[in-house]
């Protein structure tokens, strides 16, 4: 189950007149896991989403879920679940009249799940949704959402606007439910302290491109800061290391590295990577780069 | 029944912190063999974690073969790590708690005794170690 993939791009692009909002995207989730999709404001993580679920149409490339391209494909899209940023919900509706609608709209719906769930968090069901809390009507989209019982959750941002109460007992909601189903989901947000603890795959967006994409462990695995001695852009690293960030002073280099092999240079001392060192360098380095090539179409 | 605290600041993994939590349970006597581990779900969804990060330690106790999945039941306990040395901690506690205020008497201060501690504690053990193993 592991090894099967969930989502899948290649080459995949978004042009809103002469930007990329998404450009060479190339990923793949696998299914079972829970994906953090992380990135500054204005990255690409809506668009991404958008084309996962096929309410947008690529100008480049292919987006597959489960194989399949989503796009005015039934079958498929009756597998994905998705809670668009900020929760959008009719507000004059009731929750318990939300989850009836959910009933007419979906083949396959389990409204016991969704009133169970909002039973539980003691969500009053009878009221306008616009009238509840933002945390309780994060967890209303969130109950619609996993009442159509998706194998591929998507979720836009759904804690960004809650307060830190609200947050967690979010969090709280969606991997205790992801914990009963084998639901493969991608939660983007812009913050990843939120995340840490919920991902095990973790995809760093900036300027509308893949900076770094891969299961949690491994990128931990692979990346180490190095303290030595100072070093010049194309001196020697030790081990053959790529060097994803460096600072200097006058003679020490502190360098975060991608390498495979631990470095046994005596010069060097190696120190492990938090999951916010490794987004941060990695935005960081890609923000250097963008700094000199503008990301507009120059045809 | 226990429950997990994990230790937001602290860099060792998740999964590892809750190993060492059933661990430090066992051989304080907290939790003995036939206990049953929380469910994954729960512990997933009160301390909103991955629920992979919750199987990773209960599949790494079973190999350190503390512990057992039965299927549809849930994780148990099946080793101890207590053992005899339980019934005599008490005991060696008040010796070293009368060690320690001699050594606080010839005025030693707490990182000297916990370095004191360290170096004769590797200098004991991995020299035994290397006995045993020659």
């Amino acid at each position: 189950m592991m090894d099967k993939t969930a989502l899948e791009t290649s080459g995949l692009g978004k042009r809103y007149g002469r930007t990329w909002a998404l450009r060479d995207c190339s990923l793949h989730v696998p299914a079972g896991r829970i994906a953090a999709l992380v990135g500054p404001n204005g990255a690409g993580k809506t668009t991404l989403l958008q084309l996962a679920v096929g309410l947008l149409r690529p100008d480049a490339g292919s987006v597959r879920v489960f194989g399949e391209d989503p796009r005015d494909n039934i079958a498929t899209l009756a597998e994905i679940g998705f809670v668009a940023q900020d929760t959008p919900l009719y507000p004059d509706f009731t929750a318990a009249e939300l989850i009836t609608m959910g009933g007419k709209l979906n083949r396959r719906w389990d409204a016991p799940l969704a009133h169970d769930r909002l039973a539980q968090l003691g969500i009053p069901p009878a009221k306008p949704v616009g009238k509840l809390s933002g945390g309780q009507r994060a967890q209303v989209a969130l109950a619609l959402a996993l009442a159509k019982r998706p194998r591929l959750l998507l979720l836009d941002e759904p804690i960004a606007s809650l307060d830190p109460l609200a947050r967690r007992e979010f969090m709280q909601a969606l991997m205790g439910a992801v914990g009963e189903s084998d639901t493969t989901v991608l939660l983007s947000s812009h913050l990843l302290a939120d995340l840490e603890r919920a991902c095990d795959y973790l995809i760093v967006l900036q300027t509308a491109e893949v900076q770094l994409a891969g299961a949690v462990d491994d990128l931990l695995a692979e990346h180490r800061t190095l303290v030595g001695p100072r070093t010049e852009p194309g001196d020697a690293i030790p081990g053959g290391a790529t060097i994803v960030r460096a600072s200097h002073t006058d003679r020490q280099s502190t360098l975060l590295v991608r390498a495979a092999d631990p470095i046994d240079d005596p010069m060097w001392t190696e120190h492990d990577v938090t999951l916010e060192d490794l987004v941060l360098a990695y935005l960081s380095a890609a923000g250097a780069r963008t700094a000199r090539t503008p990301s507009e179409v120059t045809a | 029944m226990i429950e997990f605290v994990l230790d937001g600041r602290s860099r060792v993994a998740t999964y590892m912190q809750m190993v060492l939590q059933v661990k430090q349970a066992l051989r304080v006597g907290l939790l003995r063999p036939g206990d049953q581990l929380p469910r994954v779900r729960a512990v997933a969804q009160s301390l909103a974690i991955n629920p992979n990060t919750v199987l990773k330690a209960y599949r790494e106790l079973e190999m350190e073969g503390l512990a057992e999945g039965r299927p549809g039941v849930g994780t148990f306990l099946v080793g101890t790590l207590a053992g005899p040395s339980l019934a005599n901690q008490a005991e060696l506690r008040e010796d070293l708690v009368s060690w320690l205020r001699k050594a606080e008497a010839a005025g030693l201060a707490r990182e000297d005794v916990a370095a004191l501690i360290d170096t004769t504690l590797r200098a004991t053990f991995d020299g035994q170690a290397r006995q045993d193993n020659p």
